[in-house]
């Protein structure tokens, strides 16, 4: 274990009947970095995520989370992949980013909640745009919501899974740009799931790469080599 | 109109058959259901007759088989590219059982028809109590998982990803259904009672900009429907439900104009 770590991951082996998908990973991530998660596709990157959100069982090994002081569990927020928000969804950003409150049982807000849902509004830039339908909204726009979405339970921990992929490179470099100022502002830790290695050498730190069940971290400079490393 | 028991009757027992589907059909537009609330009301009729061929009431009957089905419409078809197949399937033979089960009956044509299109002199008191009882029950069940509920038929994908039991939450919904489906026949008939579980939900879907906005028009464009309707019906002497579903047609095409209007 590293000093200041929010995760880590000991020995964490994810067998399924036909095949192993992570096999014996250790894996430490410091609080307050960004790191992306990269890898082909079925290189295990989402059962990775999922056994980090305790939709998973591990084979084997163990995951540790570190909460930050005055917190109980760690929080993680997680944005998905795909999302099926067309052109007739009904409901405004604000209610959409609110539906992300479980832990009480009413059909009404308490005041902290709603204090909470216009916090995550306004650190997403959406404040203004809250009454707006979803399913108007722009692609970036629409992005935002379900960062907003992932930040409404204040979360220590955020996990972006391909959250550019559907974006130009304009409302990307704004997404990125977002997320980093997040990360410096609040000290949130990031784990930035994607296949474009510029986004992730110009905004995260570190990265991870998923390869044939084995993991390699270093700092994302050395990215490009690593990767190159692989398809040799 | 008061004067007469048989409208009292009504009045109270489309009340609360306009809450329970007016709430209701927000999910079940949201869930994309409204097909599956169409047959579940067909079975409803093979209820119905079932329940009159061996001695229970039409509500009891109702109950049972639309309970029993939905169960095994919620275990046979997750997969969507299947479900509208299955669900066809399992419509075609319920039809076919109810007309059975009427004509080994032994009752008359114009029974069937009360079961189909609805009919509002036939309500006792005793089932009007009935009623009430099951919306509550059905409301009870409805706030109990109320968060859980919106999530989940709003976002599934950001639902999903959260730890919740999302199988269950469907089959909960989906008994919950049944039950809306069983009390909402009463008046409009088996056949037209999916009018109140999507129509006044679709239309609320144009005004309304959150769950609890929606659950309120979708409540009122029910409650409007019904009250309106009884009282067409009353005065005219036309069936109730021909004023019910006009009256839903006509605030869903009002309420599509003015989301043009408004997005323009």
């Amino acid at each position: 274990m590293h000093k200041d770590s929010i995760l880590d991951i000991e020995h964490l082996t994810v067998r399924f009947p036909d095949k192993t998908v992570l096999d014996d990973i250790n894996l430490s991530i410091q609080r307050g970095t960004m790191v992306s998660l990269i890898g082909e596709n079925g290189a295990g990157k989402t059962t990775l995520i999922r056994t980090i959100l305790h939709q998973l069982k591990p084979t084997k090994g163990k995951i540790i989370a570190h909460p930050g002081a005055g917190r109980r569990h760690l929080e993680i927020g997680y944005v998905p992949q795909f999302r099926n928000i067309d052109t007739g969804y009904p409901l405004s950003i604000k209610s959409f980013v609110g539906l992300n409150r479980l832990k009480h049982r009413w059909p009404f807000y308490l005041p902290q909640e709603h204090a909470a849902l216009i916090s995550a509004l306004k650190r997403t830039n959406l404040l203004k745009l809250q009454n707006i339908r979803l399913g108007s909204a722009s692609g970036g726009e629409k992005q935002r919501a379900y960062l907003a979405q992932a930040l409404v339970n204040d979360p220590e921990l955020l996990i972006l899974d391909e959250a550019t992929a559907s974006l130009d490179v304009k409302a990307k470099n704004e997404l990125m740009t977002l997320v980093q100022q997040l990360n410096q502002s609040d000290q949130l830790t990031v784990i930035f799931i994607t296949h474009d290695f510029e986004l992730a050498q110009k905004y995260t730190q570190r990265f991870m790469f998923l390869n044939e069940g084995k993991i390699e971290t270093g700092p994302v400079a050395d990215l490009s080599e690593k990767f190159l490393e692989a398809h040799a | 109109m008061f004067v007469f028991e048989f409208m009292r009757n009504a009045f109270l027992a489309s009340t609360f058959i306009a809450i329970t589907c007016g709430l209701v059909g927000v999910f079940v537009v949201a869930r994309n259901l409204s097909f599956l609330s169409h047959t579940l009301s067909e079975i409803g009729f093979a209820g119905a007759a079932f329940g009159v061929f061996v001695g229970l009431s039409p509500l009891n009957g109702m109950l049972l088989f639309t309970g029993a089905s939905s169960l095994i419409v919620g275990t046979l078809s997750v997969e969507k590219s299947h479900r509208e197949a299955s669900i066809s399937a399992v419509s075609s033979l319920f039809i076919g059982l109810g007309i059975l089960f009427l004509s080994l009956s032994n009752k008359n044509a114009s029974y069937a028809t009360n079961i189909l299109f609805g009919s509002i002199v036939g309500i006792s008191v005793a089932e009007v109590n009935q009623l009430i009882l099951l919306s509550g029950i059905a409301l009870i069940a409805l706030l109990a998982v109320y968060r859980i509920l919106v999530f989940d038929s709003f976002d599934g994908v950001g639902a999903a990803s959260q730890n919740i039991h999302r199988n269950l939450l469907s089959m909960f919904f989906l008994i919950l259904l049944a039950l809306s489906v069983s009390i909402g026949a009463q008046i409009v008939g088996s056949l037209l009672v999916f009018i109140l579980l999507t129509l006044p939900a679709a239309s609320a879907q144009y005004m309304g900009r959150s769950v609890p906005s929606m659950l309120a028009f979708s409540l009122g464009f029910a409650l409007i429907g019904v009250w309106l309707g009884l009282y067409l019906g009353y005065v005219t002497n036309w069936p109730v439900t021909f004023f019910i579903a006009s009256i839903e047609v006509v605030i869903y095409l009002l309420s599509l104009i003015y989301n043009r209007w408004q997005t323009n």
